[in-house]
């Protein structure tokens, strides 16, 4: 991807604080938030809305998990960029999300250095 | 009986947290065994685990020591709603290593947030408690560990 153009951001995740603590902890000029989502049915329909280029995503959620969510994600706009961020913190979990078309994993809890860092290679690779 | 290991595995996802989040490592005080359901703060976040092991794993917390971790992360929204998300999260982020060190041998549940002084709790007949208090600025938590 290329850094200077902007990419359009969505947030999911089926906590409030987790969705409030990534909007207000990444510092990218370039990543327009157009909404957050809080689970993966919500994450479709706002994905339909808005189109979004990069996506954070929770894999715990009520209704539909992370994992179904990227799968049809990456069906609709294979170009997407998504950061699984969650407290599974084992290894075939972030296999099956990276299999699925997740492009980054981090584990939570996280720091904003490591969410930074983690976007950081979401969008410029 | 409960090994050291799985013990520490539940204690370190517990105090990891805080150190993450709030940038100020938890310390732990003496753990000792309670018979019954042990006494619970205002949240509570409660973990069913089954397989290999049965039992629970819970995080208790006041909401005097949860409003002080929330300010640390910068949130300012302190309603119940929040309380709750958050004892959720730390209960999640202890389901998360659980998963890593033990595997799929152990069936680790979506935690589950209760909140009051007396919730209903989950108690597995003639099991005992671990008790161990998390101790973090002035203020003390718990976690529990029940498994058989």
């Amino acid at each position: 991807m290329n850094a200077r153009r902007s990419y359009k951001l969505m947030i999911v995740d089926d906590s409030n604080i987790m969705r409030r603590r990534i909007e207000r902890s990444q510092n990218f000029d370039e990543l327009e938030l157009i909404g957050t989502a809080g689970n993966g049915l919500e994450a479709l329909e706002l994905f339909k809305k808005a189109d979004p280029d990069v996506v954070t995503m929770d894999l715990t959620m009520p209704q539909m998990d992370g994992i179904e969510c990227i799968g049809k994600l990456v069906e609709l706009k294979p170009a997407i960029r998504i950061l699984v961020i969650s407290a599974l913190a084992d290894k075939a979990t972030a296999v099956e999300a990276m299999e699925k078309g997740a492009n980054g994993f981090l584990n939570k809890p996280f720091t904003d250095r490591q969410l930074n860092e983690a976007i950081a290679d979401l969008i410029r690779e | 009986m409960l090994q050291e290991q799985e013990l520490k595995t539940f204690v370190e996802g517990t105090t990891n947290y805080f150190e993450v989040a709030a940038q100020q490592p938890a310390s732990i005080g003496s753990p000792y065994l309670s018979e019954g359901s042990p006494a619970v703060h205002d949240y509570t976040g409660v973990i069913n685990i089954s397989g290999k092991r049965e039992g629970v794993v819970y995080f208790t917390a006041p909401r005097a020591m949860l409003t002080v971790l929330l300010m640390k992360m910068q949130e300012n929204d302190f309603s119940h709603e929040t309380m709750r998300d958050l004892v959720g999260e730390v209960a999640n982020t202890i389901s998360g290593n659980a998963r890593r060190d033990f595997g799929r041998d152990f069936v680790i549940s979506v935690p589950n947030v209760l909140a009051g002084e007396k919730p209903e709790i989950p108690n597995l007949p003639g099991s005992r408690s671990f008790v161990i208090p998390i101790n973090w600025r002035s203020h003390s938590a718990k976690l529990i560990v029940s498994l058989k």
